[in-house]
Order: structure tokens, then C-alpha cells, then sequence
């Protein structure tokens, strides 16, 4: 892999893992509209996901979050390139 | 701007999910026949970036309310729309089934407005101000903010189909909230962006990926 690649992954790990946890955490603009219109109240979750909300279950610490962030930037990569490799064309 | 399951009436779900499928379908069609190998690599890092800045949640004008880059401007002045709606639909589907952000039966919504609407209004815009020969950053921002834009008010139009909400009150509020995130967006998308061309993370072909 690449140097460049290499460096990019590593600014994300430290966006992900490290700058997250100053990250604000008001609603986002759909939730804040939500609130204020009415719509979010219907809000539901269908489907328990590994990591919700960018924590791992059970574990009540900045280091739950840290964890799910660098996760979710190493699982991002991983899955894109895997199934990039198999859609894109072989040349040069 | 990750819908959430609940929120969307089963006939808008539904047709969402299934606009995005033939869109993503054509996505898949087009990077078969186009796509090279070598390119994957920094597809997937900036696909790894989109969604660690999507972590970073700014404050709003001192309320209490926060936003947070999409991306979708980003990777489709780079990559093109096509390769674009991949990274952020890898994004947003790694998003909800992972980590909750946005839900199941809202995947497909959210895939068209993030991975599909976004992109698309970012490459029409910054294919629009290329003619006009205006600098490179003014294109970045512009087209930043108007992903945003534009992302809102299909959010608020799938909203009030699926009528939780009237059309006028989605639109004036998600607009409001929006056109100040959108700021961001551009904010960001300009400044990252001659760091991602420095790394020559862009395709040989992208003018005609812009396509």
C-alpha cells in the first residue's frame, strides 16, 4: 500500500478516534428540525446494531467511542476495497 | 442528515430504496467497464476519511444544534459522480448496519440523499462554475453548500410524503438548519480538497467520469 494511502488512514484514525470525542454533542440539523416540527417522535430502531451510536455496549467510557470510531474508519476501507476490487477493471 | 426507521412511510421507503438500487445498479454497470484496479486503494481511504469526518458534529451558532460534513461534494469533485455514489453509499450502509446511524428501512432513502442527490448536485454545480473558469475554491465551496442544500430539500419533500410533517414547515426548517451546515460542508470540502489533489487522490479520467 501506498505511502499516501497509509497517511490518509492514519488522519482518519486520528479524526475518528481522537477529534470524535470533541465533536458536539447537540442533535444535527435533521434531529433539531425533527424537534422542533414534530417528525422525530416517530423515530424507532428496527435493527440492534454491534456499535450503536458510535459506542460499544456496556463499556461507559471515552475509550467506547474512541474504539467504535477507529473500528468504523479500518471496517470502511476494508469493506470499499474489497468489493472495489472485484467491480473494478484489471488494467495496467 | 440520517433518517432514522419510523420517520418514512412504507411507500416512500420502498420507492427510495428501489431508486437507489437502479441508480446503484448503473454505479456497479459503470465502474465494471471503467473503474481501474490502482484506484480502488485511494477511493477506499477517502471513503475511510468521509466517514471519520462525519464523526466531527460542529456547533451551530451557539444553539443547540450541530452538523456535520456528508462528503458527497468531496469525493464526487474527485472521484466523479458515479465512483462517488459508491464511497458514500459504502459510508452510509457501514453507518446503519454498524453503528445504528440512520436506519434499515431508511437505507435506501438515505442512500439517495447522501450517496446520490448530494453527489449530484456537487458535480452539476462544480461542472457549472468550471465553464464560468471561476477559481477552484470558490467552485469547492459553492458546490459544497449546494450538496447540502440540495440533500435538504429531498429530505423534507421524503418527509412530507410521507406526511409526518408538512411540506412548507420540512422545508423552511430543514433549510434553515441546513444553509448554516452547508457552510461547513464547504468550509471543509475547500480546504481538504488540495490535500487530496496533492495526494492525487483524483482519476485519470475524471472529466469523463464527471460525466
Amino acid at each position: 500500500m501506498s505511502k499516501r494511502i497509509i497517511a490518509w488512514i492514519a488522519a482518519s484514525l486520528v479524526i475518528a478516534g481522537i477529534l470524535s470525542l470533541f465533536a458536539s454533542s447537540h442533535p444535527d440539523g435533521f434531529e433539531k428540525a425533527g424537534e422542533e416540527t414534530g417528525y422525530i417522535e416517530h423515530a424507532s430502531t428496527l435493527l440492534p446494531a454491534p456499535m450503536p451510536d458510535y459506542s460499544l455496549p456496556g463499556i461507559d467510557s471515552w475509550i467506547s467511542s474512541s474504539i467504535s470510531g477507529l473500528a468504523g474508519v479500518l471496517i470502511t476501507f476494508a469493506v470499499f476495497v474489497f468489493f472495489g476490487k472485484r467491480l473494478g477493471r484489471k488494467t495496467r | 442528515m440520517h433518517i432514522p426507521d419510523g420517520i418514512l412511510d412504507p411507500k416512500v421507503w420502498v420507492t427510495a430504496a428501489a431508486v437507489s438500487g437502479i441508480v446503484l445498479a448503473r454505479s456497479v454497470r459503470y465502474s465494471k467497464h471503467k473503474l481501474e484496479h490502482r484506484t480502488v486503494p485511494m477511493m477506499g481511504a477517502m471513503a475511510a476519511f468521509i466517514f471519520a469526518a462525519q464523526m466531527i458534529n460542529f456547533p451551530l451558532l451557539g444553539a443547540a444544534a450541530s452538523g456535520h460534513l456528508i462528503g458527497a461534494a468531496l469525493s464526487a469533485i474527485l472521484f466523479g459522480f458515479w465512483p462517488s455514489t459508491l464511497i458514500m453509499s459504502t459510508v452510509v450502509i457501514i453507518q446503519a448496519v454498524v453503528f445504528q446511524d440512520g436506519g434499515i428501512t431508511a437505507l435506501g432513502a438515505n442512500i439517495l440523499n447522501m450517496a446520490i442527490v448530494a453527489p449530484a448536485a456537487a458535480v452539476l454545480m462544480h461542472k457549472l462554475l468550471q465553464k464560468l473558469s471561476l477559481p477552484a475554491v470558490v467552485s469547492a465551496v459553492v458546490s459544497g453548500w449546494v450538496s447540502v442544500i440540495a440533500v435538504a430539500v429531498v429530505g423534507a419533500l421524503l418527509l412530507a410524503l410521507s406526511g409526518v410533517v408538512p411540506l412548507e414547515l420540512a422545508l423552511g426548517t430543514l433549510l434553515f438548519w441546513h444553509a448554516f451546515i452547508g457552510i461547513g460542508e464547504a468550509v471543509i470540502t475547500a480546504v481538504v480538497l488540495p490535500f487530496a489533489l496533492r495526494s492525487s487522490f483524483t482519476l485519470s479520467n475524471n472529466k469523463e467520469m464527471l460525466l
